[in-house]
């Protein structure tokens, strides 16, 4: 049994505390939209926030994340219309659309570290993130103009 | 309410085809349908409840004015609904805001459902246009009797009827008219089309439909699909593909797993797992670790010692034997050709293993309901893997239904729906449903991968340089053979081959008396299932061919796209011929010229900086996409890195459904292209794949992306395929401007730093 907070729920959870918290997420809790790629944290599709930072879900053990608050894709944003969420429509970015619940996840904790990235800081941050149908010039353009957005709120 | 039935499939029996187009009462039933600003597959478990199905159903108009689109093509990525829904609005003048698509489920009333080799768009475009004009047409002249006008008198306009000052809506039309009408194939094909300039949709841009849910979390895919009561399941994979047997199951240390259910070698009576063992448990992470306790024993056939090098030797020897393989062409005079020539030049050129590595692991859910068999999974050829599945269940097939998902990447790896199959057969031999997820290692061990390829190229030149014949021999695993032999034509000496995996060859440069032999590499379709992978034989031949057009060039001393240009003369079989290839090879001189002149040809570079040039025609002849690319490298000599700084592509599809969605798609694939150019590959070891995770396998990632400019040609004529060919003019184009930069000739692919620094030692030696 692991206690958490998750998208502002709190929940507890039967999973064996050595499951990766991707599992949980999915499986038990049903939010579906953070994704399993690769396992061994080399893809990125399973990126979710722990206490507001991007960690790999599908290599955390549940039991390491007891009491934090997680937060999903589904939990970015209560309307899906985070900076990003609209600039990633405004570029048509998603093309097979599998990774690009982490490649947001990615970017917003990038976007709080680098309010305004430089195409290396991107490179640097989200070169975790593989997107295999390799829309890469739209992720980079995207995230350029959800920054924008944010200094524009500021 | 009314609605519209289009039986028109270019793929359906002819018998539906005769019936012809209909419009009349139906009923409604969505199944997975998007509704607008694009809920996609938000709630699969509702709809499919729901699900109900009028034959032969293309598209329906509501009481309510809204137009469904059925769509038979997965969705993978290419936005392929919004760009089909947009040809058929288009003729029907349809209020783009009140269109909806529908991904449907399998069902013999669809004909051939199936997405692959750039087909889509192409395919659809002629019937679904004539859809929309029946449709519009049937609309205008009920319209102009609920008007009183004469149908002459009225135009259609944003699902809108007008004569005069007067209008009513399609809604209407709907609700009051009489819209029992029917059309032969006959006049459906002779159903006038709006010329090109009265377009309003197509050619236009769009937001796709299925984006917004990509980026919230709502879209689901094959592996988000559940059911009440499912066990997890992840296989245990033999040794060899193709010929092992399970001698013994040992589960005593999987039992101290919590959640751990039991272990089962599969029956296949359909022969598509050969010594599977699957494990089950209550959860996915419980079967995952439970696998890795299970302890099988196999007995396996010879394949576990083949490896790639054995896999080329085996090809360059069927390349050796003049009488084997099918002759694609075979023009008379070759012999003579070569044996009078001034001069002769002949490489061999070979392409490693490349795995699909689509994202999200190959996996399906499968159990019985009401006496049927449900396969909940994302698939690119379902009506290839349904007589399988019903074979493997021992059902007839129309006891077997597929239903549609997003796929989180296809590629081609779910052309093949092998995957399907255990799930089928675990949830049969349990008798509850059954849910099977493979881990990336094991997808990677099961891809239908493309396979490894060696060939040879020779051209025989006259005294004044001339190209009197050209002979291109390629030799790999072909998966038309293994998968759907059926669908292989024969060549000119009678011999059947794979049409996908020696395309390319057939090229469209004159070049005097022409030989194309394609050859089965045998030995490969025994070690392991040869794939489609994302544009197939041309993501060979093509390094091949346009490799060896560039060597021949730099042979006579003659720049490479003059020597291109010079080829390209369109006469003979390569003056194209209507609808699809209009203009034939000249169109490709056209993006050739233009490439080169946007790439600053000819100019001046800095040090250990080339440019290289290749091109294609695509996919298929009867199906040219004339494509060109000129790729700007940077050499490292020390370290024999090769950088791309830039891509320059122009393309000629024809006329562009949905621009942003195309450019999307070129820069996918050129951006795949370059991945299978100089970062991505493996190697077949002892009957297994040597790479199977990301810590070996390196595709390419965000900061290797090149500066990318894509341009298309405006045109008018036919739509043809965008999502492959960009895939492989990349990677000879970046060859080629290796050479350009360091005098380096590397002909094995993908390019590698240590293949690249002993070419330079073999050059200054």
């Amino acid at each position: 049994m692991t206690s958490l907070t998750i998208n502002e729920r709190e929940v507890t959870v039967t999973s064996g505390e050595d499951t990766p918290l991707l599992w949980v997420i999915r499986d038990e809790l049903g939010l579906t939209g953070t994704k399993f790629g690769c396992g061994i944290g080399l893809c990125g599709a399973c990126t979710v926030h722990v206490d507001g930072r991007a960690i790999r879900s599908c290599i955390t053990p549940v039991a390491a994340v007891a009491g934090t608050r997680i937060t999903t894709i589904e939990g970015l944003d209560p309307a899906g219309a985070h900076p990003l969420q609209k600039a990633w429509i405004a570029t048509q970015a998603p093309q097979c659309g599998y990774c690009q619940s982490g490649q947001i996840m990615q970017a917003a904790t990038l976007l709080k570290d680098f309010p305004e990235p430089t195409d290396r800081d991107i490179d640097a941050v989200m070169g975790g993130n593989l997107c295999r149908c390799m829309a890469y010039v739209r992720i980079r353009k995207a995230i350029h103009l959800a920054a924008a957005e944010l200094k524009e709120r500021e | 309410m009314a609605g519209l039935r289009f039986p028109a499939n270019p793929d359906a029996p002819a018998s539906a085809a005769r019936r012809g187009f209909l419009i009349g009462a139906a009923g409604a039933g969505f199944v997975l349908a998007f509704a607008r600003p694009g809920r996609v597959f938000a709630d699969p478990a509702e709809a499919i409840a729901a699900s109900a199905y009028e034959p032969n159903l293309w598209c329906r108009i509501d009481a309510d004015g809204i137009v469904t689109v059925n769509i038979i093509r997965a969705e993978m990525g290419q936005h392929v609904g919004t760009a089909l829904a947009r040809i058929l609005a288009d003729e029907l003048e349809a209020d783009w805001a009140d269109v909806r698509i529908d991904h449907v489920d399998s069902d013999p009333k669809w004909g051939l459902m199936v997405t692959g080799g750039s087909w889509s768009v192409w395919q659809s475009f002629p019937l679904l246009s004539q859809a929309g004009a029946a449709a519009r047409t049937a609309l205008i002249e009920e319209g102009a009797r609920l008007l009183g006008v004469a149908p002459s008198a009225c135009t259609a306009r944003a699902s809108t009827v007008s004569a005069g000052g007067r209008s009513i809506r399609y809604a209407e039309i709907v609700r009051r008219g009489d819209l029992s009408r029917q059309y032969s194939a006959d006049e459906l094909k002779a159903m006038p089309l709006k010329p090109a300039s009265e377009r309003r949709l197509v050619g236009r841009d769009t937001q796709a439909i299925d984006i917004p849910d990509k980026t919230d979390g709502k879209a689901i895919y094959g592996i988000d699909a559940r059911v009440a009561g499912m066990l997890y399941a992840r296989p245990k994979l033999p040794p060899t593909r193709n010929g092992s047997k399970v001698l013994s199951i040992d589960d005593a240390a999987a039992k101290s797993i919590p959640g751990y259910h039991s272990a089962l070698a599969l029956d296949d009576p359909s022969g598509t797992v050969p010594g599977w063992v699957m494990v089950f448990a209550d959860s996915y992470a419980a079967a995952i670790r439970a696998a890795d306790q299970v302890q099988v024993r196999w007995d396996s056939d010879d394949t576990a010692q083949v490896s790639e090098q054995q896999i080329l030797d085996h090809g360059a020897k069927l390349i050796a034997d003049p009488a084997a393989g099918a002759r694609v062409f075979d023009d008379a005079g070759v012999e003579d050709a070569f044996a009078q020539a001034a001069s002769v030049l002949e490489h061999t050129y070979t392409t490693a293993s490349v795995l699909h590595f689509q994202l999200e692991p190959v996996n399906a859910l499968a159990f019985e309901k009401d006496g049927r068999w449900e396969i909940h999974t994302g698939n690119q050829w379902q009506s290839l893997i349904l007589p399988t599945l019903a074979k493997a269940l021992g059902v007839g097939e129309d006891a077997v239904v597929m239903r549609t998902y997003l796929l989180g990447g296809g590629f081609g790896r779910r052309l093949n729906g092998d995957y399907a199959v255990p799930a089928a057969l675990a949830a049969k031999a349990l008798g509850r449903p059954v849910k099977m997820v493979l881990t990336r290692a094991d997808d990677a061990r099961f891809d239908s991968f493309r396979s490894p390829s060696i060939q040879r190229v020779r051209m025989a030149f006259d005294a004044a340089g001339a190209v009197t014949a050209m002979q291109h021999d390629a030799c790999a695993g072909w998966p038309t053979e293994v998968m759907v032999p059926a669908f292989m034509p024969k060549g000119a000496n009678g011999v059947a081959y794979d049409p996908f995996a020696i395309a390319g060859a057939d090229s469209w440069y004159g070049v005097g008396a022409q030989r194309v032999r394609a050859l089965s590499n045998d030995l490969a379709n025994r070690a392991f299932r040869p794939g489609w992978l994302r544009s197939v034989g041309p993501g060979w031949t093509n390094w091949a061919s346009e490799c060896f057009i560039d060597e021949a060039a730099h042979a006579l001393g003659v720049d490479p796209v003059a020597f291109r240009l010079r080829l390209l003369d369109g006469k003979g079989r390569n003056a194209g011929s209507a609808p699809n290839a209009v203009g034939g090879a000249l169109r490709l001189a056209a993006v050739i010229r233009r490439a080169a002149e946007k790439a600053g040809w000819g100019g001046t570079l800095p040090a250990d900086t080339g440019l290289g040039i290749a091109a294609t025609f695509g996919q298929e002849r009867d199906m040219p996409t004339w494509t060109a690319c000129v790729a700007r490298v940077r050499v490292d000599r020390a370290s024999g890195i090769v950088v791309a700084e830039r891509l320059t592509l122009v393309v000629d599809a024809g006329t562009i459904v949905h621009p942003d969605g195309a450019l999307a798609q070129m820069e996918g694939a050129a951006l795949w292209g370059l991945s299978m150019a100089l970062h991505e590959g493996t190697r077949f070891v002892d009957g297994q794949v040597r790479d199977t995770n990301l810590d070996t396998y390196t595709p390419l990632r965000i900061g290797d992306v090149p500066a990318l400019d894509i341009e298309f040609v405006a045109s008018t004529e036919a739509a043809v395929g965008l999502g492959e060919p960009a895939t492989t003019v990349v990677a000879p184009a970046i060859g080629n401007a290796l050479f350009a930069a360091v005098g380096a000739r590397v002909r094995d692919l993908p390019i590698r730093p240590d293949a690249v620094r002993a070419a330079l030692e073999q050059k200054s030696a």
